[in-house]
Parts: C-alpha cells; structure tokens; sequence
C-alpha cells in the first residue's frame, strides 16, 4: 500500500515536470511567433544570411596590401581605446567603492541611505550609455571626454551594485568583529573590508575593463571617436581591408587583455 | 610479544621569530605577505599607472572642461527634467520597444539553442578534448569581436533590418551562452554521468536525464542575463546600426533631431522597461531555483 502511494507520487511528480517543460517549450514557441512578427523576421533568410555572410567575410574582410599602410593610425587608436577603458574603469572604481561603503548591509550609515545608493546605481546602471553619449556629443562635441563620460557613468553603476554585493557576501563577519574589539569606521574599512574583498573587487575591475573596450567600440561608431569610428570611416568608405585590421587589432586586445586578466585572477583568488 | 616503544615527543618549542615578524622600527608585521597580496599590489599599481598616464596622453583638442560641464549639467536638467514626446507618438514608442523586446527574445532563442549544443561539444566532463579546444577557441574569438561590428558585418551581408541584428546579436549571444553553459555543465557531479554510462545509457540519455536536469537552473539563470544583456544590446545595435527599435528612436532624437526632451521620455521608457525586466527575470529564477 504504502509503496504503491509512493510510486504513484513518484509518477505523478515526472508528469508534473513533464507538463511544465511541455508549457514552458509552447511558451518559447509562441513568444519566438510573436517576435518574429512583431520584427519581420524571416527564419529562413536569417539561416540563409549566414553562409552568404561567411563568404562575404572570407573575399572582403581580409587586409590587403594598402591597409597595411594604416596599421599605424589604427594602432594608436587601439591604445587609445585601451587607455581609455583602463582610466574609465580605474576612476568609476574608485568612485564606486566609496560610493558603495555608504549602500553596504555592514558600513552604511543609515538604511535610508543605502536605499538611496542602490537606487542611484540602478539608474546608473540602466541609463543605456548610447543616451549618455549622445547627451554629451552636444556638450563635448567630439571629444575623448565624450567616450570617457558615457563609458563612466554606467561603469559606476555596475560596479557599485557589484561592490555592495561582494563586500555584504565577504565582509560582514569581520566587520562585525571589528566593531565589537572597539575600531572605528576608517580602521573597519582599510583593516577589514579593504582587506577581504579586494582581490573580489580587483576581479570585477579587470571584467570591467575587457566589456568596456567592446563598449567604446559602440560609442565610437555613435560619436566619432575612437577605434569605432575608425572601423566605420573605412567601412562606409568600402575600404574593407582596413576595416578587417581594425576588427583583428579589437579581437587581439580583447583576448590579450582576457589571458592577462585570467593569469591575475588565478593568481589573486 | 614485542615490545611496542613509543617515543616520547621531542618538548615542543616555540620558534617566535619564524612566525613574528618585525620591522625596522620595531613593530611587529601583523599581515602576511602573500603572493595574491602582491599580486593584487602589483596590478593595482599597474592601473594607476596606466590611468594617469592616459590622462596625459589623451588629446583634449584645447576644451574648455568647465564650461563643458555646465552645459552637460544643463543638458541633464532637460533630459531628465522635462521629457516630452514631439516626434513620436506613445502609442510609437511603445511599438518600438516592443520591437528591440522582440530582437532580444529571437536572438536569446537563437543563442540558447545553439548554445546548448555547442556547449555539450565544449563540455571537458562529457566532449572530445580536441572538439572541445577548437570549439573554446572559436567562440572566444566570436566574443572578442564588439556586438556592434558583428551587426554591421551582417547589415551587408543581409541586408539593412531585423535579419541583420538577429543574426549578429546571436552570434555573441552563442557564444557568451556556450562559455557560461559549458561552465556549468562541467561543473555538475561527475558520478551522475558515469552511473548512467555505467548501466548502459547512450549519450542522448546522458544529456537529458543528468545533464539537463542537473544544469538546467543555472541555464536559466545564464539565458536570462544574457536576455537582459541582449535588450540593451538591441537598443544600442539600433542606434549605432539603423536596426530599428527604441534604439533607433533615441538615436533618431539624439543626433537628428537634436530634441532632449524627446530623447528624456525615451530614455524613461527604455530604464523603467529594464528595471521590470530585471524583476520579471529575478521572480522566473526563483521559480525555477
């Protein structure tokens, strides 16, 4: 008897996960109907697309013997870039740590201004960076600080978020002891916090820095600056050669920097 | 019987100054000096040294910081201050965010499916290791290359409109989703696959009794940051690419109409969209969870 009501309720639980992954496939079925004909989009012209993408990219996107000739200007653009994504990053994360401090469970002064913190870096957060930069090409024009504001602000609020979450997840343990020995606040944030979440923060700092030169890339093609503009000039010019070494010197710092950050982080955690 | 010796313990000694530390001055070193403190030191350093010597390498081409600020600041107030639509009607907007919804929904699909298979090729618990090297490779290479020139590479490939954008939103997606996926596939306990193997399980089985059941909260945890990756992903391939969506309506209010109030309600529109975004996806991970 008792068995027999087990195997029944054993049955009844795979049928269960049977019907909720048959509602949850119908689901996706009909929500991928509904967005192909809210976008106009064609299933098989997108497969199609592909290998005529392919083909396209194999007799077009190759350097040529007169892109070569550009390879120093799109160096200095590419360190440009790469600069700039470090300095962003290195600044917003300076800012964002203190800023942090004030929305953590253990340092925050009150539990009003940590909601407050963590609804500024929300905002931050989700403002697209295409608005800040399009709001600063009218007060900037096009200029570095452009892609250097545009690219902050939203650095900022990421990193706040992740920097409240990683001190909470780290640190509220010794900040706890700390207090309880009789340290102040300074002495619990550069004896405690500092200390425990830095290799964490360090980790985010690097990720940051990687998503951000894929990002100035964007904000490039938008404000003409940078290595996106660059990239786009040849591109609309149907220089595709240059335009492919552009692409090749992007995916080589882009990997470049990934290997390094990776050797850091095994390293450091 | 023999005699069983047990040697009494050598009298324990305190050797402080292996342990103890001190300076100079005379003060004892209470932190130790590991290598990830130096290395994190270390990269600190670097950083630093690396921004400021951005800032004095960057070309300012002679701005005048300050008055920049000031309209920045101005610009800010009407942005945020006083949105107003004159271009487009709300009934519009709301269309074109269902359309950059729609880009993110396809090539999430797109990117999910494929990834799944990719990541059960990529997988080191359960792939060839030679497949499984060519494929890592491949798909870092795919994530090295900006969003944006994936679109752009695509637009003349397929032509300006939706092809385009899906496909190139895919393609990162794929491959994003093939790192994460294969991640935490070879995570899972490796007892599971080689109990079923074991008892004779071929490899489709393995995959959806063990694997898939295994994995699947953290896939969906995955799918739906790269969702929300994807949405903003979708505005910003809009705006830089002409793929159309809300993304194209703040480009198009930004840079040809020159309009901030009508760039502030779509901006409204695209944050608050996000944040219910995110709170959608945090209620469908518990459930799955």
């Amino acid at each position: 008897m008792e068995n027999n009501k087990k195997l029944k309720e054993n049955i009844s639980i795979f049928t269960k996960r049977k019907q909720t992954f048959t509602l949850a496939f119908l689901g996706v079925i009909v929500l991928f109907g509904l967005a192909s004909f809210i976008t106009n989009f064609n299933v098989i012209e997108g497969f199609e697309s592909i290998p005529k993408a392919v083909v396209w990219i194999a007799t077009n996107l190759v350097p040529n013997e007169k892109s070569w000739s550009r390879l120093p200007n799109i160096l200095s653009k590419l360190i440009e870039t790469a600069l700039l994504s470090v300095a962003v990053t290195v600044c917003a994360g300076i800012c964002a740590f203190f800023f942090s401090l004030l929305g953590t469970r253990a340092t925050r002064i009150n539990p009003w201004i940590g909601r407050i913190v963590r609804f500024i870096a929300a905002f931050f957060r989700n403002v697209p960076d295409v608005v800040w930069a399009m709001l600063l090409l009218f007060s900037f024009g096009q200029n570095i600080l452009t892609g250097f504001f545009a690219l902050f602000f939203t650095t900022f609020g990421m990193l706040t978020r992740t920097f409240i979450e990683t001190i909470d997840e780290v640190s509220s343990q010794c900040v706890e002891a700390l207090t309880a020995t009789g340290s102040n606040y300074i002495q619990t944030v550069f004896q405690g916090i500092v200390p425990s979440a830095m290799s964490e923060i360090v980790t985010w700092v690097l990720f940051m820095i990687e998503t951000n030169i894929r990002s100035s890339t964007l904000i490039g093609v938008l404000t003409a600056t940078g290595i996106g503009y660059i990239f786009d000039l040849y591109y609309k010019r149907l220089d595709y050669g240059a335009a492919s070494l552009v692409v090749i010197s992007i995916v080589v710092l882009v990997i470049g920097i990934e290997l390094i950050s990776n050797q850091i982080r095994k390293v450091i955690m | 019987m023999s005699e069983i010796i047990i040697s009494s313990p050598a009298p324990m000694e305190l050797d402080l100054h292996k342990y103890m530390h001190k300076d100079r001055s005379g003060k004892i070193k209470i932190a130790a000096k590991s290598k990830s403190s130096i290395a994190i030191r270390l990269t600190i350093l670097v950083l630093f040294v690396l921004t400021v010597y951005a800032f004095i390498s960057f070309d300012y081409k002679n701005i005048n910081f300050a008055q920049s600020v000031a309209a920045t600041w101005e610009n800010v107030k009407v942005l945020f201050g006083q949105p107003r639509l004159t271009y487009n009607s709300f009934g519009g907007a709301m269309h074109a965010l269902l359309v950059t919804f729609s880009l993110g929904v396809l090539s999430t699909i797109f990117g999910a499916i494929l990834a799944f298979f990719g990541a059960l090729l990529c997988a080191k618990n359960i792939a060839n290791p030679a497949v499984s090297n060519v494929i890592k490779s491949l798909v870092a290479f795919i994530r090295a290359v900006p969003t944006i020139l994936w679109v752009l590479i695509f637009t003349v490939a397929a032509g300006l409109g939706s092809v385009a954008a899906v496909v190139g939103l895919t393609f990162h997606s794929a491959a994003y989703l093939i790192k994460a996926y294969s991640e935490s596939i070879e995570e899972m306990d490796q007892g599971t696959i080689e109990a079923l193997r074991a008892s004779g399980a071929n490899f489709w089985q393995i995959v959806f009794q063990a694997i898939f059941p295994a994995s699947l909260s953290y896939m969906t945890a995955w799918t739906f940051l790269r969702f929300e990756i994807n949405f903003t992903n979708a505005i910003a391939v809009g705006a830089a690419a002409g793929a159309g969506g809300i993304g194209y309506d703040l480009y198009m209010a930004g840079s040809f109409y020159f309009d901030l109030h009508e760039l502030g309600f779509i901006t409204y529109v695209v944050v608050i969209a996000v944040i219910l975004l995110e709170m959608l996806a945090t209620k469908i991970k518990a459930k799955v969870r």
